[in-house]
């Protein structure tokens, strides 16, 4: 699809009302509404604030250990024997994936507002352990909502949690995975709204969390873009990373809108396959709704009801996506394609052999079409993949792939 | 006049207030709804507020998430809601019905079609959740004025007074306001929290103010009758349908002694 929006228009989006395009907005209960404006007063003020900002970039260097590394993968690039492969290497901050950079952030929301208790939705766990361990710096007091069958698949993560010291509270309504644990958090952010402060995990619900949570995870792309000038002497000619709700990739992706001749792939959970309807992949099969306070691409029934998804990984088991993704989408800045769960499966053993690196799941599936692009391009082209997880949260649901009891 | 400001304007005469019900439509069987409504009415309901069912409403507790996906389960879509709306009608061309949901399914309708096909099918007002003025500015806002449908929006307890003019100024028909923090079927009132916020609300509208949220009986519903011009009321409502899933027949009968019993209650 051609671009027919300039690409300076696009690096400045949301607009003042947090549209981005059609997408984006704030479409929530009036409850909510005083909550929001409040939050996007302070973010704002706050977000340029020396000393805010001196803070965030301090805890980012010295609590998640940043910047992380851009990795160049020779082995796995001569195996696929094409363009060189880099790993942007968010599996190394500290708790294991980039969902930290977010919730540094957002905690330091929480602290500056004095609101003593936060509360956060998560799928895989990663976004909730990452709230968990904030909110033990910060001594915070901190529930976590999960899916039911997320907190069944994710044991591991939730254990974690629960040694942060935070209450994971397992929700059993609609399709017990991460879209009904952002509404049970939502049911509890109006309930509680003087006194807690509302993590969301990704780039997704009303404005001003897209913006928000894409500008803390935006130093992904900021570091990929020096460390690759640095070390290649250039820009990459494509980026790829894992799009569930789209937070790591909107991070990857943002700093680079500018820079036209680098493509940006974004790879979501094909399931079981597109076809086959068992997938998490609304921008690829969906189309566009209202879902989570958000106008956005959705997976829904041709009466509107919201599906249940498939995905073997817990993290991109969603319906939506962040609306930032669905108006690079629309103008077509940047592309996204479905990964099925046998192929980021096989990239997630195939980096853990080739490389020593074990990639979350999620992950997997960025991985995964990397390698399917790289065959295709020379050998002097570059492609940076955001490797935005580890996988040892994964190790139960792999072993159970291979009928091994762990 | 449309029915909803002739249904205030003869309760005002009246000196009586509002009592307006919610019911998902289509909650537990489509075939017990419209019977239902019938019901509420006899026993002293002044204007329906028919739910649409979602998949995710999220600003609703887990009363009325349950009662959506009893509805679900049956297959009940926008359109057979608005099928249930017509059938009503053939008995009953007074009492307003307020469709309340949220927007997707509306949206994949169209703003257009809906407005038209519900005005068509006997709707008078929409409340939709999760569409504020700001979003609604534009093309649901003049489908709805096209077709004489009023909006309904929401007030709550943190609405600040700069927002409470402009959502007033934007909405029609009456407010609705919510009067706790919180889901529905939640937490109880505090009536007089409610009549402080409705007398800054009546600084700048003269549309009558319905309060929900938190009434779940006679003594409750009497209190906020006494500070507002309606009482809307829900989950006990939904509480009562999910009680006699497995004996549907008694569903009208015993959701309406519920309505009479409250009635009685505002008018005493």
């Amino acid at each position: 699809m051609p671009i027919k929006t300039d690409l300076s228009t696009i690096a400045q989006m949301p607009d003042e009302r947090g549209h981005f395009g059609p997408y984006g907005g704030r479409f929530v209960s009036e409850t909510l509404m005083a909550a929001l404006k409040q939050l996007e007063e302070t973010y704002e003020r706050l977000w340029r604030d020396p000393d805010f900002q001196a803070e965030f970039d301090r805890d980012l260097a010295h609590y998640v250990g940043r910047p992380s590394p851009l990795y160049h993968a020779v082995h796995l690039t001569e195996l696929c024997g094409g363009a060189q492969i880099y790993l942007k290497r968010e599996d190394l901050n500290h708790t294991g994936a980039h969902k930290v950079n977010n919730t540094i952030g957002q905690a330091l929301l929480a602290k500056y507002t004095g609101k003593p208790r936060v509360i956060a939705e998560t799928g895989a766990g990663q976004h909730g352990v990452a709230s968990a361990t904030v909110a033990a710096r910060l001594g915070l007091e901190c529930q976590v909502y999960m899916g039911a069958e997320d907190v069944q698949r994710q044991a591991l993560n939730v254990y974690r949690m629960k040694l942060l010291g935070a209450e994971v509270i397992s929700v059993e309504s609609g399709t017990r995975t991460l879209k009904d644990a952002m509404n049970e958090a939502m049911r509890d952010w109006v309930t509680n709204v003087d006194d807690t402060f509302y993590i969301i995990g990704t780039a997704a619900g009303p404005h001003p969390y897209p913006k928000l949570v894409r500008d803390f995870q935006s130093v992904i792309g900021r570091e990929a873009r020096a460390q690759c000038l640095e070390q290649a002497g250039r820009l990459p000619d494509a980026l790829v990373a894992c799009v569930g709700g789209g937070s790591n990739a909107i991070g990857l992706f943002h700093p680079f809108i500018e820079d036209g001749d680098v493509r940006m792939v974004g790879v979501e959970a094909g399931g079981y396959g597109v076809e086959s309807g068992q997938h998490a992949a609304p921008l690829t099969a969906g189309r566009p709704g209202v879902l989570h306070g958000n106008r956005t691409y959705l997976m829904e029934d041709d009466a509107g009801q919201i599906l249940g998804t498939h995905s073997v990984s817990a993290g991109l088991d969603y319906p939506g996506v962040g609306p930032e993704h669905s108006y690079l989408k629309d103008t077509g800045r940047a592309e996204y394609v479905a990964i099925n769960d046998d192929e980021a499966m096989d990239a997630f053993r195939t980096l853990t052999r080739v490389e020593g690196i074990m990639p979350a799941i999620e992950s997997s599936h960025a991985v995964a079409h990397a390698m399917k692009m790289a065959k295709e391009m020379d050998k002097d082209q570059i492609i940076v993949v955001n490797l935005s997880g580890r996988g040892d949260k994964d190790i139960h649901t792999v072993a159970q792939l291979d009928g091994i009891q762990v | 006049m449309n029915r909803i400001a002739a249904c205030f304007e003869r309760l005002k005469e009246q000196g009586r207030q509002a009592l307006i019900p919610y019911i998902t439509a289509g909650d537990p069987a489509p075939g017990a709804t419209v019977p239902t409504m019938h019901a509420m009415v006899e026993a002293g309901a002044d204007i329906i507020e028919l739910g649409i069912p979602f998949s995710d409403p999220m600003a609703d507790g887990p009363t009325i998430q349950l009662a959506c996906e009893r509805s679900l389960k049956h297959g009940t879509r926008l359109l057979d809601v608005l099928d249930m709306v017509k059938t009503f009608r053939e008995k009953d061309q007074e009492t307003p019905v307020v469709l309340m949901g949220y927007l997707n399914p509306v949206e994949v309708l169209g703003y257009g079609a809906f407005a038209e096909q519900a005005a068509a099918a006997g709707v008078d007002g929409a409340l939709i959740v999760d569409l504020p003025p700001e979003e609604a500015e534009g093309e649901f806002d003049q489908a709805m004025k096209a077709n004489g449908l009023d909006i309904i929006y929401l007030l709550a307890p943190t609405t600040e007074e700069s927002r409470i003019e402009q959502v007033c100024k934007a909405g029609s028909g009456y407010l609705y306001y919510v009067s706790v923090k919180g889901v529905t079927g939640s937490a109880s009132l505090d009536v007089q929290a409610v009549a402080d916020k409705l007398d800054v609300v009546r600084k700048y509208t003269n549309l009558p103010v319905g309060v929900g949220f938190g009434i779940k009986d006679a003594e409750s519903a009497k209190a906020v009758s006494e500070v507002a011009e309606g009482v809307i009321v829900g989950s006990v409502l939904v509480n009562k349908i999910a009680s006699l899933v497995q004996q549907q027949d008694e569903i009208p009968a015993q959701v309406s002694a519920i309505v009479a019993e409250l009635r009685t209650a505002m008018d005493a």
